[in-house]
């Protein structure tokens, strides 16, 4: 069912193939499944990588329905407990490493080289090994639910000891499975780097580049500074397990919390990069559907950096209620709030970017306008959680996880597809069908606000998250939130049905498919070919 | 930037074969920490990945000597390396972050003392100090004795600073192009590193038998040997590195001007010497 999203263009070869060297010897690639198992062509390992994702999305999708439906109703139906925690630790997990993550790391693979100007990654079998991880670590994670005493049960922050002392024996696994792909992770964003850095067209400096360029570049340091802490905060895990050490043991002289503020060292700019290349992307449809420049390109630059920056120094504010001194309390409370002020920059920058500009509605835009809205409200509803004294009341409600589904679906999620309807033109040469995208579109935009607008409220009045019952005046909400899950469940089997439609035919699209779209990807044809770049173009910069 | 002829491999077979011998290996661990069985998936797993390794290295090898790799290549192998060892940098980071805390506040405030000192309710008898020699509970027993810092500890960094002058001897000879010089301190280096992780297990040998130091006790044993045990696993790596550096040093593969395996090799060696200076100062002399 998984559509192939490259052309099967095999031998053809990019307008500008006339490469000295090495690099125009370009054998046929082995067919069948050799073919995906062996390449290290960056658009293969791209489409990988978001057919990878898709997969992951749907089955963290399924898990988060299961949680939906034991929550249409107060009291216990469908599912026990014990499982209820399984299904919400695994759809954390799925959507966070399996789906959102990849989904990225696949447009980074398609787009970049295309956006830079560079014949491929920088190295490309690495490329194709950090991908190959990714199936190997998740099939090893959902096994982990058929094993004796079930799997993941502590959710996905997995704090100590409810994932040392009190986890089922499948956590050992769970570990593991996150070591891969950790590895896969660090591996991507070391190539990502590279490749940015060195393969730039000549002319390309910097401060030329697109935006999704930059953010990722700022992602893939991120990465590389905080997956290795995840790492060793796992392992440190899986020696209190396993070899009776005393990291989070205070019997031992260690401390729970630290814990918490080794995962959430990693677990802070994790959040970031899940969302700055949403900023990339959204950096780019809107200037090409208004018509306009973007606005304040290099504020944009340094308000990603900034954001970066700050993602380190803000961790604690995920454990205000733990038992922090108050110094720490105050310190995590104020750096916190000054991330609004570069994010406050990017949500300026774009809106000015809309006004008076010529805009249009197609489906990318469609996305990134809703992107822009619904993420300010998670944004704004973050603002509200960092003041420490109200997260004490909001701690561990629903209202964090309306807070963070907001910045993650229709902020990380609605970006993702954006950026899918605003390349798929030119991944497969083809339109997705206008129609069905905008059902897609008015569906999941319906669902989400359904979904997770009501949490706000029940979160508000004290419903507790990760609980699989909740008390009767909680009912009305949950309802509608049910509901509003099933639908957005279900709208994305449209958005597969436009994809898969997408790449087998529809409106044929040139080199350049939308109107106001400038950057390089825009310059080779439509599908692009399997090899674009081998001489490097001549880039000319434009002024921002 | 891109001078056109930037070396895109077709297709390789090693990173999918890698990604199986990754997976055999992490369930042989799994299944033999849980079940107690799996010792030859882990071996069998293990070989896959040191076999990978060394097939797609000889590859890699083979391309370079082929001379189909360029300037901007060489560039991305620096670029990769250099944030390869950051990454490892991190890691052992999150180890020092994890030593700093305890030591800092976990310790003091179960002793009552500091913003957090509630915690003393747990073992009102508690008393922290570093080296923890009795932890809260008494149904962990901590360390005996801890090492003397002027000791073993102290020659082993006096080894692991001369084996870092060695190579950058040896890679100054190799910049002259004396090869003879690479060999000879390239081949002392390679023996101070063998001398290093021969003294580190002699340690490990004492702390187990003789000093009561292991892993079940307490915080300190347990940061002493998550610190010096990931940089034993590190010095082994990197004199691995080294010692299939020296194979191809005596294969006569460098030239004055391009030796970057070499140079990647050395950098992760230095590395490795700078972590253990930092161990030497935070787990045994302060």
């Amino acid at each position: 069912m998984a559509p192939k999203l490259p052309p099967h263009h095999p031998l053809e070869q990019s307008t500008s193939a006339v490469a000295g060297g090495q690099a125009s010897a370009h054998h046929s690639p082995p067919r069948g499944i050799m073919r995906w198992l062996l390449t290290t062509n960056h658009k293969e390992i791209g489409s990988l990588y978001l057919i990878f994702s898709l997969v992951m999305f749907f089955i963290g999708g399924i898990f988060a329905l299961v949680v939906r439906a034991e929550l249409f109703q107060p009291g216990l139906q469908l599912v026990q407990p014990e499982f209820f925690n399984q299904m919400t630790t695994m759809h954390g997990l799925i959507m966070v490493f399996g789906a959102v993550m990849p989904a990225f790391t696949g447009l980074a693979n398609w787009m970049i080289p295309l956006q830079v100007g560079a014949p491929d990654m920088a190295l490309p079998r690495l490329n194709n090994f950090s991908f190959w991880l990714l199936p190997v670590a998740f099939a090893l994670l959902l096994s982990t639910m058929l094993m004796p005493g079930g799997g993941p049960n502590f959710g996905w922050t997995f704090y100590a000891p409810l994932s040392t002392t009190y986890a089922p024996p499948s956590t050992t696994f769970f570990i593991l499975s996150l070591h891969i792909a950790g590895i896969s992770s660090i591996l991507g964003a070391i190539n990502i780097v590279a490749t940015i850095l060195n393969m730039r067209a000549p002319g390309m400096r910097l401060m030329d580049m697109p935006l999704f360029v930059w953010t990722w570049l700022i992602t893939a340091f991120l990465l590389i500074a905080v997956m290795p802490v995840l790492a060793g905060v796992i392992t440190m895990m899986l020696m209190d397990i396993n070899f009776g050490t005393s990291f989070f043991n205070a019997a031992g002289g260690g401390d729970p919390v630290l814990f918490q503020h080794l995962f959430w060292f990693f677990g802070h700019p994790e959040v970031y990069i899940m969302i700055l290349p949403a900023f990339g992307i959204v950096s780019a449809i809107i200037p090409t559907f208004a018509r306009k420049r973007l606005f304040g390109y290099a504020s944009m630059v340094y308000a990603t950096a900034s954001i970066a920056v700050l993602s380190f120094l803000v961790w604690a504010h995920h454990m205000f209620v733990v038992g922090l001194p108050l110094v720490a309390e105050l310190f995590f409370m104020y750096t916190t709030m000054l991330i609004a002020v570069p994010t406050g920059v990017k949500v300026f920058n774009w809106i000015t970017t809309l006004f008076r500009g010529s805009i249009t509605f197609e489906p990318p835009m469609l996305f990134a306008l809703a992107f822009v809205v619904l993420f300010t409200i998670g944004g704004f509803s973050g603002l509200m959680l960092a003041i420490a004294p109200a997260d004490f009341q909001y701690h561990d409600t629903y209202f964090v996880v309306a807070h963070f589904h907001y910045v993650l679906v229709p902020g990380a999620v609605f970006a993702i597809m954006a950026g899918v309807y605003y390349w798929l033109p030119k991944w497969t040469g083809h339109y997705p069908n206008v129609k069905l995208s905008q059902w897609h579109f008015w569906l999941s935009v319906i669902g989400v606000n359904l979904t997770f607008f009501p949490m706000h409220f029940s979160g508000l009045a004290g419903m507790p998250r990760r609980i699989p019952d909740y008390a009767l005046q909680f009912a009305d909400f949950n309802l509608v939130s049910s509901l509003g899950a099933l639908l957005f469940g279900a709208s994305q089997l449209v958005f597969v049905a436009v994809v898969i439609l997408c790449v087998r035919g529809g409106e044929k699209a040139p080199a350049k498919a939308w109107e106001g779209a400038e950057d390089l990807e825009w310059s080779v044809p439509s599908p692009a070919p399997l090899h674009t770049f081998d001489t490097p173009p001549n880039f000319r910069p434009h002024e921002h | 930037m891109s001078g056109g002829s930037y070396y895109v491999p077709e297709s390789s077979k090693w990173p999918i074969l890698g990604s199986v011998a990754v997976g055999v290996m992490m369930i042989g661990t799994g299944m033999l920490l849980v079940h107690d069985r799996g010792t030859p998936m882990v071996i069998i797993g293990m070989l896959g990945v040191l076999g990978v390794m060394a097939l797609w290295f000889y590859d890699v090898i083979k391309e370079s000597r082929q001379g189909l790799y360029d300037a901007q290549m060489d560039r991305s192998f620096r670029w990769g390396m250099g944030w390869f060892i950051f990454s490892e940098v991190m890691f052992f980071a999150a180890f020092f972050g994890a030593l700093f805390y305890v030591r800092t506040f976990a310790l003091p405030w179960l002793d009552g003392e500091g913003a957090k000192g509630v915690a003393a309710l747990l073992w009102p008898d508690f008393t922290a100090s570093w080296p923890l020699m009795s932890p809260p509970d008494s149904s962990i027993s901590g360390p005996a004795a801890t090492f003397s810092p002027w000791q073993l500890p102290l020659v082993n960094t006096l080894i692991l600073v001369a084996s870092s002058i060695t190579l950058t001897v040896a890679h100054e000879g190799l910049k002259e192009g004396e090869r003879h010089v690479t060999r000879n301190w390239l081949f002392a280096t390679l023996l101070l590193a063998i001398t290093f992780i021969i003294i580190q297990g002699v340690e490990y040998y004492e702390a187990y038998n003789h000093y009561g130091i292991t892993l079940q006790a307490g915080i300190y044993g347990a940061t002493f040997f998550l610190l010096t045990g990931f940089h034993g696993v590190h010095v082994i790596i990197g004199a691995t590195i080294l010692a299939v550096m020296f194979w191809r040093i005596q294969k006569g593969h460098f030239s004055g001007d391009q030796h970057f395996g070499f140079e990647a090799a050395s950098w992760y060696w230095h590395f490795v010497d700078v972590v253990w200076i930092g161990l030497f100062l935070f787990v045994y002399v302060f």
